[in-house]
């Protein structure tokens, strides 16, 4: 079970999170000019990757916010978390 | 190859077991193919024997990178049923469940498929209202089952709880006689063996480590073993169809999360039957040697670690304790993990991709097992034709471009 | 003639307190310190099973958790237990055991005829045959279910209570042997916070059944001082009885602590078990090494057991295992064994070395004990039927693969064997170590932590007493320190022990031709023999994984702690290949089986399986008669039965009386959720499909949300309480997620947007006031308000008080009649409603629930978002075009309105049903369809998602979604249901009732 850091609150549980998915996919603006194609990338289409993957959390039973992780999908291990809005660190940084 | 019988077994006690040859060759793998699946679970090992057989494509290769059944094949709770509620799923499932029926006798190899029956239970009005929309439309569409009252459930499973004083009580379930159980390794092992014996070249510690095209279609893969050629390639890889596609220049609308599963110590026949419960998360069954099959609920985050998180067994479990408050001085015996590809609309990816003679077969979510012949039906139709069968048309990689989504866990909020 | 093998003196039992028990339904005697199987033993009894497969007889292997034979039906009736372990059974007087798996009884087991066939059950037979006839699987099945499996299921409710408690700790010592408590001295003396747990019922492991000393005096006072001293410590808790099972990400451990399993029935507490979860900073495993044994022909007879148990047996418990033994090892431990047990008075014929010579200090001693070594010599078959009675000996060629010479037959009823030690690798492994193969000495040690881990002592590899107190001292330092302690304990002293390095062996050469001779057992539980393991290498199972699958080697409940290393070993050297590149299983919790009741606690039943949530009116309907029904975790009142009224009759008057005069709802499950801030009509333009900027300050609007997928998710009012200021409502089921659902827009992608939401659905109570009383009804209970229709009309909301409290009323219908949604604060909510219904009574204000709202509402042709919809359902379907903004460039969902599936002419659309016979109510989930006729598969148009008898319209009324329905107005279809029944409906425009909505515009 995780251990999380939550850029608000600190370490906490996991249980107290809910995970929202991929992380940095931006809504596109005009969605009325874009082609069912690339709508369907953006709504649908996951990179799923085997090793890091950014993601979303919310610290659901805390702060409510939501924020986001680096995090590797085969050890688990969270290399980071940062706020919404921030750069997120490079994938190698530990 | 000998085939397996009462008489072949006596046989072979004679000369001490001896003789047996292998249920599969162990060949080197050929420079080219006229097919290559990747992926020796269940569903690989089955297209592999009907492209063969439905198809006679003989020269062909399955490529498996660890063990074959040593994914989610080997890892599920065995479930088997075809009460799909669209037309899509029902027609899939229910050429599956076809073949389950007669697949011991056509493979030759006891996947001692149990049809004891499949509960799926309601805990309150909105899950009944769904109950009965399912099993109307199963009826239509030629599947068995029927909707049962808690008092029927409790003379059929006498064990069961169905007091009103506990937290969601049991309202009714649908019931599909015809499902059941089978034996999980046995199935990509009768598979394997059948599909050896028409010449399939079953490779194993072969990881498929790049998918090389030449102008937009498929020329062969690159492995652990070496280059193979192939200008078709069948990939079904549960648990790793995002990875394979990235090699392949694409994205699949696919999370991989974790699903957990435990056994508890084997007990004497105390279930008999397949009980199923969405609204509290508790799927249940007994295996043939006596072990308690329990399944748990999905994690909620992407995952390859084949472990989930340990508040999700708690969860289980109470559910459990919950439906069967006997099972408290049961004990868990193991508990384990698999990584199952989910798609948006909880429905399998069956078909093309954007490369020529690549085609995918993936997404099955917590529910492939079931599938696993029919699946392999169906993606050998497709391998060999270069075009979906009228089964999986409708599960292609487009319907969500178009929105042709076939949504089995928004309508029914049925558990696979 | 009790406890006839009880030696004179010593062990840590006590001779004072003799215990009654029964095995098989026979009295025996046993002590009060004694496992099952000692009390057993002690008694001279040696067979207690059967095996699962060939029911060969049986006797004690071990003294521990490894033990594969000694499985018993412990207690009959609630308080039952399946499949105990005897080696770890504490005994308690007026104990019950049986054996399981066998019939009639342990000594005549008719199923024992499955031995003299076992010639046809090799490993995985069961796929070669059974199949036909094909119709007769189910049979045969049946057969083989009820020889398969152990012990029985419980029937009755249990009893007991089991408990889960939560706990950070700097240190996690899991194991209290001599190394753990080491580790938890060295940490405890630093100042961590210790837990230590150990399985046992006592600390200090493998050395409380030795003879050692340690610090100048015996091991055993040395382990009592050290509990002793951490007993003291205030930061650390001692777990005895305790098995860390599971050691998952983050150093999040659980422990299994059982607290009432060694005490008479009648002596129990109420909690049976307590779950542990913990935190650890760091984590100290100790968990020792196991005994395993060497593997030849009838390895498996009642007598033969681990040279370790026979130690453990004879020291700790005081029993003889046998009157005379012969000790079979290729290593230096079992020479000890001999010892101890001569020590206590059994007669030691020999000891069987497998190396050629052996000259440790240990050796010699037990020469000159003068015991018997036989060097460079093996066990190759035994005999005895439900008792040993010999073993037969061989020579063993110099290079260790055959045997040769004079067979030798040495009488015994006792072999104690010992093939060498295996770390308990288990929570490492778990862990997500891969544990490393150590060659040399022929084991796995564990491997490199990725996790804040040390090993230490036995499951580190380390064998010997002096190297354990060293390792276990080491281990608790480096964990204090690494949680910021100063930490510098000195480990305790023992002797060094000099010794030989194994021979490692794992099939042993016998004069048999491989897979012909005597069966010799891998995985006693489930009748692995080492022939199996070779068939399967025939057969092209040579992955350990599919070795395991096929044979079923290492599923047992021991989960192959006893013969899992050993099968990999023969699998290895079948295979010609070497046991690093066969590799291991993975290690899977539990470590050892544990309650499912433990898993569950106290997080069951009506109350705790998941929370409960009650309105503030909730005592009121429960006084008044009504039934409940779960939406989401909330009770909602269902419906409210006057006398032996039932449901239809019951919602016939209900909607009557709301039709007619007045009734009154319990709404306060809506979700409500309160959104400030600047930008609050901007982002509203977002989440609902239709117009929010010009909505006036004091109205309401009802709108959709979609997902981004195009689909119906929620529906609800938003009021405008101000210009930066809303009041919206959700479905009772959807409010935390289209919560969740909102913020997540808001913080992740329109940062920018002023906006703040916060849930208010508890803080409200609300009572829906329905019909064309409810003017009169509120206008006399709710001050400060012109409720006239002109000052207060449709859609509007204005704050007044009731009696002294604030309360805002709402013009909302749900049901097409005028309605006021009266709400206050939920500490008021049973005060308003008792007004209401008291201001209501001169109506004959009626009660009622959901079912007679989803009538009213059906009546209507309003839908219930979950019900007439199911997340593939737009709102173009439902008819409700006029909801979706034609002026906004965006909002979510929109484009995916524009897919080509979304606009197709043919889709699901929603429509009104009328039965022929207006009494007819077709029931909900029928299919419809065009012909039900024709032949399966039958086309599906569509389906109904609401339908009830409605007592306002004097006929049945149905909602259904049907195939490009909205052209189909007056078409019939028919609804095909079970058992052949077909109703005939015509497709109608789904308001049954008051299409004019003259009755709410009042």
């Amino acid at each position: 079970m995780f251990l999380i850091e939550c850029p608000w609150c600190g370490l906490r549980d996991e249980t107290e999170f809910s995970c929202a998915g991929e992380a940095h996919i931006a809504r596109p603006l005009e969605t009325e000019k874009l082609s069912d194609e690339e709508w369907a990338d953006y709504l649908f289409m996951r990179s799923n990757p085997k090793g890091a993957h950014r993601e979303q959390w919310l610290h659901a039973a805390g702060c409510r916010r939501y924020f986001n992780a680096l995090r590797d999908t085969v050890t688990y291990k969270i290399s980071a978390t940062y706020k919404i809005g921030e750069t997120p660190p490079s994938e190698g940084k530990k | 190859m000998s085939k397996y019988s009462i008489f072949s077994l006596v046989r072979n006690a004679i000369s001490y077991h001896e003789n047996w040859a292998a249920a599969w060759r162990s060949p080197e793998p050929k420079q080219e193919y006229d097919a290559l699946i990747i992926g020796g679970g269940g569903h690989g090992l089955a297209t592999a024997y009907y492209l063969a057989k439905e198809h006679g494509m003989t020269n062909i290769a399955v490529l498996e990178k660890g063990w074959i059944g040593g994914g989610n094949t080997g890892r599920n709770t065995t479930i088997v049923r075809s009460n799909y509620l669209w037309d899509e799923s029902a027609h899939l499932y229910e050429k599956s469940m076809q073949l389950w029926e007669g697949l011991s006798q056509d493979l030759n190899y006891n996947v001692m498929f149990s049809q004891r029956g499949v509960y799926n239970l309601g805990h309150n009005l909105q899950d009944m209202r769904d109950i009965q929309r399912r099993v109307n439309a199963n009826r239509l569409n030629g599947i068995d089952g029927h909707v049962v009252s808690p008092e029927e459930i409790k003379r059929a499973i006498p064990e069961i709880n169905i007091d009103q004083g506990c937290r969601y009580p049991i309202l009714g379930a649908s019931f599909q006689p015809r499902g059941g159980v089978a034996r999980h390794d046995a199935v990509a092992w009768g598979f394997a063996r059948g599909a050896d014996r028409y010449g399939v070249d079953i490779i194993q510690n072969c990881e498929v480590t790049a998918i090389r095209q030449e102008n937009g279609a498929v020329t062969g893969v690159e492995t652990t073993r070496g280059r193979i050629n192939a200008k078709k390639i069948g990939v079904v890889v549960a648990g790793h169809c995002s990875v394979l596609a990235e090699m392949a220049g694409f994205r699949m609308p696919i999370e991989s999360h974790p699903l957990q599963a435990l056994v508890s110590e084997p007990i004497k026949p105390i279930i008999n039957t397949v009980i199923m419960s969405n609204a509290v998360h508790g799927y249940i069954s007994q295996s043939d040697k006596g072990d308690l099959v329990i399944g748990a609920g999905i994690d909620g985050y992407n995952g390859y670690g084949q472990r989930g998180s340990f508040p999700t067994i708690e969860h289980t479990v109470a559910a459990i304790c919950e439906m069967f408050p006997i099972f408290k001085r049961v004990r868990m015996n193991r508990q384990w993990g698999g990584i199952v590809d989910t798609a948006p609309d909880a429905c399998p990816i069956i078909g093309n991709t954007p490369v020529e003679g690549l085609y995918f077969n993936c997404g099955w979510g917590t529910g492939g097992f079931k599938a696993t012949p029919g699946s392999g039906w169906v993606f050998a139709h497709n391998v060999a034709t270069g075009e979906p069968h009228e089964l999986n048309r409708p599960f292609s990689l487009d319907r969500f471009v178009t929105g042709f989504l076939i949504d089995e866990h928004g309508a029914a909020g049925v558990a696979h | 003639m009790s406890q006839r093998f009880r030696t004179a003196q010593g062990g840590r039992v006590d001779r004072e307190r003799e215990i009654q028990f029964t095995f098989n339904g026979k009295s025996y005697t046993g002590l009060a310190g004694d496992t099952l199987c000692s009390a057993l033993l002690a008694n001279g009894v040696h067979m207690i099973g059967r095996s699962w497969k060939y029911h060969r007889p049986r006797g004690v292997m071990s003294a521990g958790s490894e033990e594969p034979n000694a499985i018993f039906q412990v207690e009959k009736g609630n308080r039952t237990i399946p499949n105990a372990r005897g080696t770890q059974v504490e005994l308690y007087d007026q104990l019950d055991a049986s054996s399981v798996n066998c019939w009639p009884s342990l000594d005549l087991d008719l199923l024992s005829i499955n031995s003299k066939f076992s010639r046809l059950m090799p490993a995985g037979f069961y796929y070669k045959t059974f199949m036909w006839p094909q119709s007769m699987w189910m049979k045969y099945e049946h057969f083989i279910r009820k020889a398969s499996g152990l012990g029985e299921s419980p029937r009755e409710l249990d009893p007991d209570r089991y408990e889960h408690t939560h706990a950070h700790c700097d240190v996690l010592v899991g194991g209290g042997g001599v190394a753990g408590l080491s580790a938890a001295l060295a940490a405890g003396r630093a100042g961590a916070r210790v837990i230590i747990a150990d399985e046992q019922s006592e600390f200090g492991g493998l050395t409380l059944a030795s003879k050692a000393r340690i610090d100048d005096g015996e091991a055993s006072q040395w382990i009592e001082n050290a509990v002793a001293e951490l007993q003291q410590m205030p930061e650390v808790t001692l777990l005895p009885r305790s098995t860390v099972f599971g050691y998952h990400d983050y150093n999040f451990l659980t422990i299994n602590q059982r607290l009432s399993d060694h005490l008479p029935l009648a002596e129990r507490p109420a909690s049976r078990e307590k779950l542990w979860q913990v935190r650890a900073q760091q984590v100290v495993l100790a968990t020792g090494a196991a005994e395993r044994p060497l593997i030849f022909a009838n390895n498996d007879r009642p007598g033969i057991m681990l040279a370790s148990a026979a130690s453990i047996y004879s020291n700790r418990y005081a029993v003889q295992p046998g009157s005379r033994a012969v000790v079979f090892t290729n290593n230096d431990s079992a020479y000890q064994s001999a010892l101890d047990l001569k020590a206590a008075g059994v007669e030691v014929e020999a000891v069987v070395d497998a190396r050629a010579g052996s000259d440790s200090e240990l050796a010699n001693t037990v020469r000159s004990a003068g015991i018997q070594v036989i060097n460079g010599s093996v066990v190759i078959d035994t005999a005895g039927r439900k008792r040993l009675s010999s073993v037969q000996v061989m020579r063993l060629s110099a290079e260790g693969s055959s045997v040769s010479g004079e067979t030798r037959a040495l009488s015994c009823d006792l072999l104690a064997v010992s093939g060498g030690w295996s770390p308990v690798v288990h929570l490492n492994a778990q862990s997500g170590a891969k544990p490393v193969w150590d060659e040399a000495n022929a084991m796995f040690r564990p491997g490199e932590p990725t996790q804040a881990q040390f090993s230490a002592g036995g499951a580190n590899g380390t064998l010997d007493l002096a190297g354990c107190l060293q390792e276990g001292a080491a281990a608790g330092n480096q964990a204090a320190i690494a949680c910021g302690f100063e930490a510098s304990t000195q480990p305790a002293r023992a002797e060094p022990i000099d010794s030989q390095a194994i021979l490692p062996l794992w099939l042993l050469p016998s004069p048999y031709t491989p897979g012909r001779g005597p069966k010799a057992f891998v995985d006693m539980q489930n009748d692995v023999g080492a022939a199996d393991i070779a068939l399967a290498v025939r057969e092209g199972f040579k992955s350990v994984e599919h070795v395991k699958r096929y044979t079923a080697m290492g599923f047992g409940t021991d989960q192959g702690k006893l013969g899992n290393i050993n099968g990999m070993g023969i699998l290895a050297a079948s295979m010609g290949q070497s046991i690093a590149a066969t590799g291991t299983t993975t290690y899977r919790p539990n470590y050892t089986p544990v309650s499912f009741g433990a898993f569950a606690g106290q997080n069951l039943g009506d109350r705790l399986f998941d929370p409960v949530r009650k309105t503030a009116m909730h005592a009121w309907h429960e006084e008044n008669g009504a039934l409940f029904e779960d939406v989401g975790q909330w009770k909602r009142p269902w419906y409210y039965p006057k006398d032996g009224e039932d449901l239809q009759q019951a919602i016939d008057r209900e909607c009557l009386a709301v039709r007619d005069s007045v009734g009154i709802l319990d709404a306060s499950t809506l979700g409500k959720i309160e959104i400030r801030g600047k930008d609050s009509a901007r982002f509203l333009e977002m989440i609902y499909t239709n117009n929010w900027m010009k909505l006036e300050v004091g109205k309401g609007r009802y709108g959709f949300m979609l997902g981004e997928d195009g689909m119906v998710m929620d529906d609800g009012v938003t009021i405008r309480l101000a210009e930066d200021h809303f009041f919206m409502h959700t479905t009772t089921g959807g409010a935390a997620g289209v919560l969740a659902w909102m913020e997540r827009w808001l913080q992740t992608e329109w940062p920018e947007m002023e906006v703040f939401l916060t849930s208010v659905t508890d803080h409200w109570a609300t009572a829906a006031v329905v019909g064309p009383k409810s003017r009169a009804v509120v206008s006399a209970v709710c001050d400060g308000i012109d409720f006239s229709a002109q000052a207060f009309p449709f859609m509007a909301s204005k704050t007044g008080t009731i009696g002294d409290v604030e309360c805002r009323v709402n013009r909302i219908s749900f049901s097409g009649e005028l309605a006021y949604e009266v709400n206050i604060p939920a500490n008021h909510g049973r005060f308003m409603w008792e007004k209401l219904m008291q201001a209501g009574a001169a109506f004959n204000i009626t009660p009622y629930g959901t079912e007679t709202m989803h009538v009213l509402r059906a009546e209507k042709g309003y839908v219930i978002v979950g019900q007439d919809t199911d997340g593939s359902v737009t709102v173009d379907d439902l008819g409700l075009n006029w909801a979706l903004s034609k002026t906004k460039d965006d909002f979510i969902g929109k484009r995916s309105l524009s897919r080509p599936d979304t606009v197709r002419k043919d889709r699901k659309q929603l429509v009104g049903l009328l039965t022929e016979d207006p009494q007819t109510v077709i029931p909900e989930g029928a299919q419809l369809v065009d012909d039900p006729k024709a032949p399966t598969p039958v086309p599906m148009i569509g389906h109904v998602s609401s339908s009830y008898y409605s007592a306002c319209c004097g006929h049945s009324i149905a909602m259904a979604l049907v195939k490009g329905g909205r052209d189909r107005m007056g078409d019939t279809v028919y609804a095909s249901l079970a058992g052949g029944r077909v109703i005939e409906a015509t497709i109608t425009e789904s308001v049954f009732y008051d299409k004019e909505g003259a009755k709410a515009d009042v």
